[in-house]
C-alpha cells in the first residue's frame, strides 16, 4: 500500500518505538520564543542537562514586544524581564537568537519560513501551536507544551503517538475576493472547531497547488483552528522556488539533492486516509467569524446562525451574548472601530501588498483606528524599498514594527472591551485581543475594504 | 518540574459546563510573562472569576462556596486553543488532579499528562449524567481509578483510555526526560544514519 506525504516524513524519523507503541520521533529544527522556552531552560539548568544539540534550536522574540519604538528598552517590566531571559539563555547555551534589533527579527512562523530554516521533508516543532504554519512546504510541524520543549532540548526527540490522517480536498475556480483566509475559515466552519483533533490534515486539489507559499502558510497556519495538530502541503515547483537561494536553504549540488529527496514526498496515489472531505472551490465566498471560536464562521452576506450544530445551544448563546450579536441578523453594516492587519496568519509581504493596493490614494475612515504589524524586520524593510509605508501611510493606516502584536495582546497592542475589531489573525475567543475585545477574523481584503468604510459590507458587490 | 503519582482519586468535583473552553479563558495571555511555573492558579479562568475592579464574580463556579474538590468536569472540547502549558499549570496550581470532559484537545491533554494532571475522557452520555449529579448535590464524590482506567459516579462506571506509556508514568512517577537521555545512543547512531 502507498504512503501519504504525512507517513513518509513520519516514519523517516522514528527513532525506536517505546512501550505501548508510542513513537521516539527526531525533530530536525526546534523554534523558541520568549514565552515558552524559560521554564524549560530553567527545568533542564535544575537537572543538571546539557543541551543536546543548540544548533538546532532556532530562538526570536516575538509574543510580548512592543510594536512601537523597538529600538527603546521595553517599557513593561516583565516583558522586558521575559525578552531579557530569553536572550540570556540563548547566550549561556549558545543558540542563534534574533531578538529585538536583529535585521531577522519578527514572528517565529514568519522568520522560519523567509531565513530557508523550514524545508521540505522536517520535522519542526515549536512552544506555540500556530507552528502548523510550516507544513506548508511539506514538512511534519507542530505546536508544543513547555515540557516538551525541554525534552526536544535534552534529546532533540519528542515521544509522540502517530495521529490519524485526514485529507481535505477544495477543487474548482476561487471567485474574486476569495483568499486563502477564506478558504480556511470556509473549511473550518465545515468542520468546526475540534473536527480535526486527533488528525494530521493534508490539503490536496488545485486551489492549494495554484497558491502561493504565502498561501498556503494561511492554510497551514490555522489547521489548529480545527483541532488538528498539523497541516501539510506536498512540495512541488512552487515550494522548491520559494526555498531556492534563502540564507539557510541548502546551496548548488546540494540543493539540487534535495530537491531530488522532496519530490520523492508527495502522497502515493494509493494511500488511504482515515478521514476525507471534498469541497468545490465555487462555494466559497469572503467569509467572516460571528463567534468566540474560529468554527464560528459564516459569509459575510450571510446571517447569523440561530444555533450551532456543533455544541449545545447554551454555549452558543453565551457567544452571541459576548459579541452582542442577535441570532439570524447580518452583520452588514455593523460599525467596526478597530482593523488588525498582521500575525503569524497575515502579515507576510503578499498581504501587506494586496492592502497597499487596495488602500492606494483612499482614506480610511473616520471611526476606524487601523493598524498594520508587518511579521518580520524583513517584511518591513521589504515593504518599505516598494514604498508601500507610504500608500499606508496615506491612506491613514499605521505601519507598525513587527511582532505578534494584537493577535493575542500580550503587548500593548489590545482593542479596547466591547470593541468589534476585523482582524486578520486566528483566534477569536473570549478577551483574546484584550478583555472584553470582540474580534471578527477575516482576511486582509476584508479587513482593508472594512478599514475603508469603518463598517462590515458586502465584499463580493463593493469590488464589483 | 515536580514528579508526581497518580493512582487512585475519590474526590468532590466542580461543574463547568460550558463547551469549547480555550487556554484563553483557563489562562489569559497577559499572564504568560512570568519565568517559573508556580503561582498560576491565581488566575485560572481569571475573566470569567473576577470583574475588571478584581472582585470576585458571584455567578462564576469557582466562586461558589457550595462546590469544591479535586475534579473539574467540564463541557466537551476541553483546552482547545494555544499550546501554552500554563492552562495545565493554572489547573494543576489551583489544586486539580483531574480534569473531566467528554472531549480534550490534543495539545492540552499531552500537556496535562506531562504535569500529573489526569485527563479523563467519557461519553457525553456519561458527561451529563456527571455534571448534574454534581450541580443537583455538591458532596457527589466521583472515583478514577488509573490502573483499572475506570471512572466511576455511585454505582455506574465508564472506562476512559490513556496512552500505555503514560499510563506507567503516572502510575510510577516517571517523566519523558529521563526515558529519552536514556536512549543517547539509540538517537546518536540515527542522527548518523540521517546524514
Amino acid at each position: 500500500m502507498g504512503k501519504t506525504l504525512f507517513d513518509k516524513v513520519w516514519d523517516a524519523h522514528v527513532v525506536t518505538s517505546a512501550e505501548g507503541g508510542i513513537d521516539v520521533l527526531y525533530i530536525d529544527k526546534h523554534l523558541i520564543h520568549e514565552v515558552t522556552s524559560p521554564q524549560a531552560f530553567a527545568e533542564l539548568e535544575e537537572r543538571g542537562i546539557q543541551l543536546f544539540r543548540p544548533e538546532k534550536i532556532m530562538a526570536t522574540a516575538d509574543h510580548n514586544v512592543p510594536t512601537w519604538d523597538q529600538h527603546l528598552p521595553i517599557k513593561d517590566d516583565l516583558s522586558r524581564f521575559q525578552v531579557n531571559k530569553l536572550t540570556e539563555n540563548c547566550a549561556k547555551h549558545n543558540v542563534e537568537l534574533y531578538g529585538l534589533g536583529h535585521k531577522y527579527q519578527g514572528i517565529v512562523h514568519v522568520i522560519g519560513p523567509e531565513l530557508g530554516v523550514t524545508q521540505p521533508g522536517m520535522t519542526i516543532v515549536c512552544g506555540d501551536s500556530h507552528t502548523s504554519t510550516h507544513g506548508a512546504f511539506g514538512s511534519i510541524a507542530f505546536g508544543i507544551g513547555t515540557s516538551q520543549v525541554a525534552q526536544v532540548m535534552a534529546s532533540q526527540c519528542l515521544l509522540q503517538n502517530k495521529p490519524k490522517k485526514m485529507r481535505v480536498n477544495v477543487n474548482g475556480v476561487l471567485a474574486k475576493g476569495v483568499s486563502p483566509k477564506d478558504v480556511i475559515l470556509y473549511i473550518i466552519a465545515k468542520l468546526s472547531a475540534n473536527g480535526g483533533t486527533g488528525y494530521f490534515v493534508e490539503f490536496a486539489g488545485n486551489v492549494f497547488r495554484e497558491m502561493s507559499m504565502e498561501g498556503r502558510m494561511t492554510v497551514c497556519n490555522m489547521s489548529i483552528e480545527m483541532g488538528a495538530r498539523g497541516g501539510m502541503i506536498a512540495p512541488d515547483e512552487t515550494t522548491f522556488e520559494y526555498v531556492r537561494g534563502r540564507e539557510f536553504a541548502p546551496k548548488g549540488e546540494d540543493f539540487e539533492k534535495a530537491v531530488a529527496y522532496w519530490e520523492t514526498l508527495p502522497t502515493d496515489n494509493d494511500a488511504t486516509f482515515d478521514l476525507e472531505y471534498s469541497y468545490d472551490a465555487a462555494d466559497i465566498e469572503p467569509m467572516i467569524t460571528f463567534g468566540t471560536n474560529p468554527g464560528m464562521g459564516i459569509k459575510v452576506t450571510e446571517n447569523v446562525p440561530t444555533e450551532d450544530k456543533f455544541s449545545g445551544q447554551e454555549s452558543f448563546d453565551k457567544a452571541l451574548g459576548y459579541m452582542g450579536f442577535k441570532a439570524g441578523e447580518s452583520l452588514i453594516n455593523k460599525q467596526v472601530n478597530f482593523v488588525f492587519i498582521g500575525s503569524c496568519t497575515n502579515s507576510r509581504i503578499e498581504d501587506l501588498r494586496l492592502v497597499a493596493e487596495l488602500v492606494k490614494g483612499r482614506k480610511k475612515a473616520d471611526n476606524v483606528n487601523a493598524f498594520i504589524v508587518p511579521g518580520s524586520k524583513l517584511v518591513e524593510a521589504q515593504a518599505k524599498s516598494e514604498g508601500l509605508d507610504k500608500i499606508f501611510a496615506e491612506a491613514g493606516f499605521q505601519l507598525r514594527e513587527p511582532g505578534c502584536s494584537a493577535c493575542l495582546g500580550m503587548n500593548e497592542d489590545k482593542i479596547p472591551a466591547g470593541e468589534y475589531c476585523v482582524s486578520t489573525s486566528n483566534r477569536n475567543f473570549e478577551g483574546r485581543q484584550g478583555q472584553g475585545a470582540r474580534t471578527l477574523l477575516a482576511s486582509p481584503l476584508v479587513a482593508a475594504i472594512t478599514a475603508l468604510e469603518g463598517k462590515i459590507v458586502d465584499v463580493k458587490a463593493y469590488l464589483n | 518540574m515536580k514528579v508526581e503519582k497518580f493512582q487512585k482519586l475519590t474526590a468532590t468535583a466542580v461543574p463547568l459546563p460550558i463547551e469549547n473552553i480555550d487556554t484563553d479563558q483557563i489562562i489569559p495571555a497577559r499572564f504568560l510573562k512570568a519565568t517559573s511555573r508556580e503561582g498560576f492558579g491565581d488566575n485560572l479562568f481569571c475573566d470569567w472569576r473576577y470583574d475588571s475592579a478584581g472582585n470576585p464574580k458571584a455567578d462564576f463556579v469557582l466562586n461558589n462556596p457550595k462546590y469544591s474538590g479535586e475534579i473539574l468536569v467540564a463541557g466537551r472540547n476541553f483546552g482547545c486553543g494555544s499550546s501554552r502549558e500554563h492552562a495545565a499549570w493554572s489547573i494543576h496550581d489551583f489544586g486539580f488532579k483531574v480534569v473531566v470532559s467528554s472531549f480534550f484537545a490534543d495539545i492540552f491533554k499531552g500537556n496535562a499528562l506531562n504535569n500529573f494532571l489526569l485527563p479523563v475522557q467519557v461519553s457525553e452520555e456519561f458527561l451529563q449524567e456527571i455534571l448534574q449529579a454534581v450541580i443537583n448535590e455538591p458532596s457527589t464524590e466521583l472515583t478514577i481509578d488509573l490502573e483499572s482506567q475506570t471512572i466511576a459516579l455511585g454505582n455506574k462506571s465508564e472506562s476512559f483510555s490513556i496512552d500505555g506509556y503514560k499510563k506507567m508514568c503516572l502510575l510510577n512517577g516517571y517523566d519523558d526526560i529521563d526515558f529519552l537521555l536514556s536512549l543517547k545512543d539509540k538517537i546518536e547512531a540515527f542522527e548518523q544514519k540521517a546524514v
